[in-house]
């Protein structure tokens, strides 16, 4: 197949590239994975460089071990892209070998033995969080509060923290808001009991929660996702229909039952909701690629998040939801296509209207 | 009167413009301020025998034979084909084959002419008054000029004339889009000509009887539209220009239609079954030219531009000029260029050898530098769907690249493979730089050379059946003949035998073979 690419155009070229599209994601993606390290702290800080340097690791490991040119696909930034997304969905006081164990099933078990780069029928980080989160489920769900970098543990006691699995730190233990409501719902709570003990909307937005590492702060991430939209990385078809799904479905449900459903704003601005909208139902190798596919997609996922969340035996359900429809990627393209120029949507050709015939030229 | 359809009133894709689509960076300002020049005669031209769509044209002439310029050396051959004339005087020195302007570089017949530099005019076709010629008489003199679409698709324009026959036409578009980067030939035309241009899209009209005439031209050629806005009749049919965004591929036939009137011309039907044609701006010249002054087909003016041109320009050339003495009258080379391509750089076809021949669909001489045409690495399909969104068509060319990459090409043709008007947008906009639209020209290739197959084991098929068949029916007639001739052998026998006294029951027997008699 090289013969063709010297007899027919195009001979010019757009300047976007994969790197330059990861690089862009990464971009979006700093403002409020920097938040995060900052408000939780060196185990944090430490707990992402480590995921981060063992996804790319594996990532080239893999590479040799395929036979694949690592110098040109360990270079396009998607490995370290995983890796940073396993890294917002971990507990930020985690340990250094969930870190490394996330960036093994993420590249080796999700991407790789699918075929690698392209191939994967799964998004590699939600894999990884929902093998976590099965295995391990008291290592995820041990929230700490975010208390800031100067107030958190040092250095040294960070090193400690994440790679000694100290707990001589007194870190504040505490729960995160989704676990929150699920837990008291669960004991026979009602939603106006919980709500003075969960926090504010304001520190929900900024990020003021505890909550994963990279996930806490529900404005950052809107900004990078409007980013991703403007610089047109991702069409806005599946963040606005996954958000507005959520959103649709907690508010009906929260007016029937106030007392046993979280409102609407609670879970926008919970949990990983913001970071699945924008980061991760969003990746392009796991979603439907024509823009109705997309909407069934977004969809779906929306009410899957919300369905597990107030019915399942997770406070969270993101990553379900999104390997779920994951699944049903291939479905959806083969019944939702785009339709062709003069054709039906059923691919006949477009009926030839018969014009009013004049003076007999017919 | 009907009342105007709502869709009508407003079309978001007048301001839209289509579907998909990209927007490479254009670089017509290279060569859009220079006006068009004519270029020195050459000493030699390559004049092939087929530069359009159909059948190729017989040769006129011999070696050694002189030829005046405008005498026709090349006569159409069937229905679609088109004549062919001698750019200049001068003499035949061979009538054989030379490198055609093709990717491929093969040798086609080529009637190959030393120009004496008189460039004495021999006699010009017969004029026509378009005010008063029938639509027949028109076409004709376009047919005899050997005119054919100068957009690049190179169909003979008499064919398109001659469609009032079986449709019901009511507009004329004339495509001056040229929405391929760095073309300003038709620009720079509509510029300077553009009475004349009018002149021929009036006529034009009169022999599609056409109700109105819209003049597309796309945003960014200011100095164009206003000079087209001069006319609001041609020939006294109204006349529109409209405005179409800057978008490639505004320029493709269909898609330009379904901007102008709203409708979309159904999968494999023409834009004639919406009751628009389109032509080209620069052959509304060519029109223009053969009708009123009897000039046929002789030469072009052609774009010869990008980084590695010393001097970009628009050049009027004659039919047959050898590419490199175009490059040459532009000053030649600033640097060594990457590829040399004849038309745009989205859809022209790169050539190997510099000495081919300009021919009446070639529309730009591009040389490229490396800068100008980046040579990325091929990444994995990461399935962004860049391609699906910039198809203009609404295909999805990654599944169809998966598809003919693992020899299914019957499951890419369920997918929309023969509906791509191979643009080049999805290979255009591809982040991993795959070569998209490469693999479906290769996947065409495919399935014309296996439909030609199959279409040659059913015609066997069918020779053979009719063979048979034949060869059945007379051994059937030989059959009945001899038990024809038996029968009347026993009449005979038996009315021999019973010959004495008259028989009347021999005669029941012989009535069979009388009935077949």
């Amino acid at each position: 197949m090289t013969a063709p690419l010297i007899i027919s155009g195009p001979h010019t070229h757009t300047l976007f590239t994969v790197s330059r599209t990861m690089l862009t994601v990464s971009a979006a993606l700093a403002p409020a994975t920097l938040f995060g390290l900052w408000m939780f702290g060196w185990p944090a800080i430490f707990l992402f460089l480590v995921t981060v340097a063992s996804a790319w690791l594996f990532e080239v490991a893999c590479l040799r071990v395929a036979g694949k040119p690592v110098a040109r696909f360990a270079g396009d930034g998607s490995a370290i892209l995983t890796g940073w997304l396993v890294a917002m969905t971990l507990p930020p006081y985690a340990p250094w070998w969930l870190g490394g164990t996330g960036s093994a099933i993420a590249i080796v078990i999700a991407k790789h033995l699918f075929g690698g780069l392209g191939q994967n029928l799964f998004n590699p980080a939600m894999v990884a969080r929902a093998m976590l989160l099965i295995a391990l489920p008291v290592h995820m769900t041990t929230w700490v509060a975010p208390v800031g970098l100067p107030e958190g543990p040092g250095f040294l006691d960070g090193l400690a923290i994440t790679f000694a699995g100290s707990q001589e730190f007194d870190a504040v233990s505490s729960a995160s808001t989704l676990s929150h409501i699920k837990s008291q719902i669960g004991a026979g709570a009602t939603m106006s009991e919980i709500a003075p003990d969960l926090a504010g909307l304001e520190a929900r937005l900024i990020g003021l929660v505890p909550g994963s590492l990279g996930e806490t702060s529900t404005i950052l991430l809107l900004l990078g996702g409007i980013a991703l939209m403007a610089l047109r990385i991702v069409t806005p078809v599946i963040p606005l229909s996954v958000l507005g799904t959520l959103a649709g479905l907690s508010a009906l449900a929260s007016t029937l039952a106030p007392d046993r459903f979280a409102p609407p704003l609670l879970h926008l601005t919970s949990g990983s909701t913001m970071l699945c909208a924008f980061f991760i139902a969003t990746d392009y190798v796991t979603s439907p690629v024509t823009a109705m596919g997309k909407f069934v997609y977004g969809v779906a996922i929306g009410a899957l998040v919300f369905v597990i969340r107030t019915w399942g035996s997770f406070p969270e359900g993101v990553a379900f939801a999104v390997l779920l429809m994951n699944a049903c990627t291939p479905l959806i393209e083969t019944y939702v296509r785009p339709r062709v120029f003069g054709r039906t949507r059923t691919g006949k050709p477009l009926p030839v209207k018969a014009r009013a015939p004049r003076g007999g030229k017919r | 009167m009907s009342f105007p359809h709502f869709a009508a009133l407003f079309r978001p894709s007048q301001f839209f413009g289509i579907r998909g689509g990209v927007h490479p960076e254009t670089r017509k300002h290279l060569s859009s301020e220079s006006p068009i020049e004519d270029m020195p005669i050459p000493t030699l031209l390559r004049v092939p025998l087929q530069q359009h769509i159909g059948a190729e044209a017989e040769p006129l002439v011999r070696r050694d034979d002189l030829v005046v310029k405008g005498q026709l050396i090349g006569r159409a051959r069937g229905p679609v084909s088109a004549n062919i004339h001698a750019p200049t005087s001068g003499r035949v020195i061979a009538v054989g084959h030379f490198a055609a302007p093709h990717p491929s570089g093969l040798p086609i017949p080529t009637i190959t002419i030393r120009t004496d530099g008189q460039d004495s005019w021999g006699p010009r076709l017969g004029r026509l008054r378009p005010e008063n010629a029938t639509p027949e008489e028109i076409a004709a003199k376009v047919a005899e000029a050997g005119i054919v679409g100068m957009g690049g698709a190179t169909f003979p324009s008499a064919v398109k004339l001659n469609l009032r026959a079986k449709y019901d036409l009511h507009t004329l578009v004339i495509n001056g889009a040229e929405c391929e980067p760095y073309l300003t030939c038709d620009d720079r035309l509509m510029r300077e000509r553009a009475e004349e241009i009018a002149d021929g899209v009036g006529i034009m009209a009169r022999a599609l009887g056409v109700a109105q005439i819209v003049v597309a031209i796309e945003s960014n050629k200011a100095e164009a539209i206003s000079a087209m806005q001069r006319f609001d009749r041609a020939l006294d049919i109204p006349l529109r220009v409209q405005v179409v965004p800057t978008q490639y591929p505004m320029g493709s036939e269909k898609h330009l239609v379904k901007i102008l009137t709203g409708r979309e011309t159904p999968a494999r039907a023409l834009t004639a079954d919406l009751g628009v044609v389109v032509h080209n701006a620069a052959t509304a010249h060519a029109v223009h030219l053969a009708v009123r002054y009897g000039e046929p087909l002789l030469s072009r003016v052609v774009t010869v531009s990008g980084r590695a041109v010393r001097r970009p320009a628009n050049v009027r050339v004659l039919i047959g000029t050898p590419v490199s003495e175009v490059i040459a009258h532009c000053d030649g080379y600033a640097e060594e260029p990457d590829r040399l391509l004849l038309g745009g750089p989205m859809m022209g076809q790169p050539i190997q050898n510099p000495r081919v021949p300009v021919v009446k669909g070639t529309s730009g001489i591009l040389a490229l530098t490396r800068a100008e045409t980046p040579g990325l690495d091929t990444m994995p399909c990461i399935r962004c769907g860049r391609c699906a969104q910039a198809c203009p068509v609404g295909l999805t060319p990654f599944e169809l690249n998966a598809r003919i990459q693992s020899e299914d090409l019957e499951g890419a043709g369920r997918i929309g493979l023969l509906d791509c008007i191979t643009c080049g947008c999805c290979s255009f906009t591809c982040p991993s730089n795959i070569p998209l639209v490469q693999t479906i020209h290769y996947a065409k290739g495919k399935l014309a050379e296996a439909e030609g197959r199959r279409h040659q084991q059913e015609e066997t098929k069918r020779l053979a059946a009719a063979r048979k068949a034949r060869e059945e029916a007379a051994a059937e007639a030989k059959r009945q003949m001899m038990a024809k001739r038996k029968a009347e052998m026993e009449a005979r026998k038996q009315r021999e035998a019973a010959a004495p006294p008259p028989p009347p029951p021999a005669q029941a027997m012989a009535q069979p073979g009388g009935a077949a008699q």
